[in-house]
């Protein structure tokens, strides 16, 4: 298949099945792009949502982009931002032409209630799997439960996290520099 | 003009909206008060549609707007104004990165910013066991955390499920139960 419409398709398929923003769209993401075709690794695909956390934008086009370019280069990473915001553009058209009290028929809300369940399923078997990766030493540990921390208790912003973040993880690597010289 | 005012309108806020979907809606706020383009109950609504469809809620939302005032060209030009910067950015950003990728320096500052978003993943999944499986602190929702704990337990045996399987299983119990 031609790798473009291969990037757009792939792409279409994971907007078309997120629901609930950003991170609900983290599963979706790590079984298409790196265990389908690995387009990119577990761990790039955190890198990447990190610094999509501090660049403009919302986090899923951004993320697309990212992985877009890194397979195809520019025009790679505007195909696949098309491809992830091709299904809302089809699907909110056609939801405001027909049906404007939508979000209230009881059929949508049970169907959304029992969606919630699956992204609590698909959300919690993620991050083990990426917890079993990536947390492997006490400094990542102690990073993790930080940054969960700053968000849960003192409403920290998301970016603030991620700069932070990033500076620690330059001061450590300073230090370790430093130690083994 | 409307389309241009638009255009700039929404390349704004797919500017200087940092953080996610929902950092749009001060914006779109912002839009309903100094535009009269729609009312803060259809911004209301909107939410409501926007979180009810898949997708990225901010690409529902310009979509919503844009269609809502001028049809389905409305609807891609809101829509393509919105990602157009992220576009942009994110290309540049990944441009330098190509540069530095095997620094050992960016290596070790990825090492860590990793933990610090899994600590934000864990956050979005305290918000969603909530929203979901809780009523209330001490109240757990029986019914649905018994459907939590089947498909839990069956799509670890049957590693090979979809994703999207699942979601659309979920959906069926969802209607069927009358969650």
């Amino acid at each position: 298949m031609n790798e473009y419409l291969d990037l757009f398709l792939t792409w279409a398929k994971i907007g078309g099945f997120t629901y609930g923003g950003g991170y609900a769209m983290l599963p979706m993401i790590i079984r298409e792009v790196d265990e389908h075709k690995h387009w990119a690794s577990e761990e790039e695909i955190l890198d990447y949502y990190a610094m999509s956390q501090c660049t403009p934008g919302v986090l899923a086009v951004n993320v697309a982009t990212f992985v877009g370019y890194k397979r195809k280069g520019v025009m790679g990473g505007i195909i696949a931002t098309l491809g992830v915001i091709f299904p809302s553009i089809v699907i909110i058209s056609i939801i405001a032409t027909f049906l404007n009290n939508f979000a209230d028929e009881p059929i949508v809300r049970h169907a959304l209630n029992g969606i919630s369940i699956a992204v609590c399923v698909l959300m919690s078997k993620t991050l083990v799997k990426m917890g079993k990766s990536s947390l492997k030493d006490v400094k990542t540990i102690a990073i993790f439960i930080a940054s969960f921390i700053s968000v849960f208790f003192l409403g920290v912003s998301t970016i603030v996290i991620s700069v932070c973040a990033g500076i620690l993880g330059y001061i450590f690597f300073r230090l370790e520099d430093k130690k083994s010289c | 003009m409307l389309a241009i005012k638009m255009i700039i309108e929404f390349f704004k806020t797919g500017l200087f909206a940092i953080g996610g979907g929902l950092a749009t809606i001060p914006f779109l706020k912002e839009m309903a008060l100094n535009y009269g383009w729609f009312t803060l109950d259809d911004l209301q609504m909107m939410i409501n549609v926007a979180e009810s469809t898949p997708g990225p809620i901010g690409i529902n939302m310009a979509t919503y707007v844009g269609f809502n005032n001028m049809g389905v060209i409305g609807g891609l030009i809101t829509t393509l104004s919105l990602v157009c910067p992220s576009i942009i950015v994110i290309i540049l950003v990944a441009k330098a990165l190509d540069r530095f990728k095997d620094s050992k320096v960016v290596t070790a500052v990825f090492k860590t910013l990793r933990a610090a978003v899994l600590g934000l993943v864990l956050y979005a999944v305290y918000d969603i066991f909530k929203k979901t499986l809780f009523s209330s602190v001490t109240i757990i929702n029986v019914k649905e955390f018994i459907i939590y704990a089947l498909v839990l337990g069956i799509s670890i045996k049957f590693k090979k499920i979809s994703p999207i399987a699942i979601i659309a299983g979920c959906a069926v119990i969802g209607i069927i139960f009358a969650l």
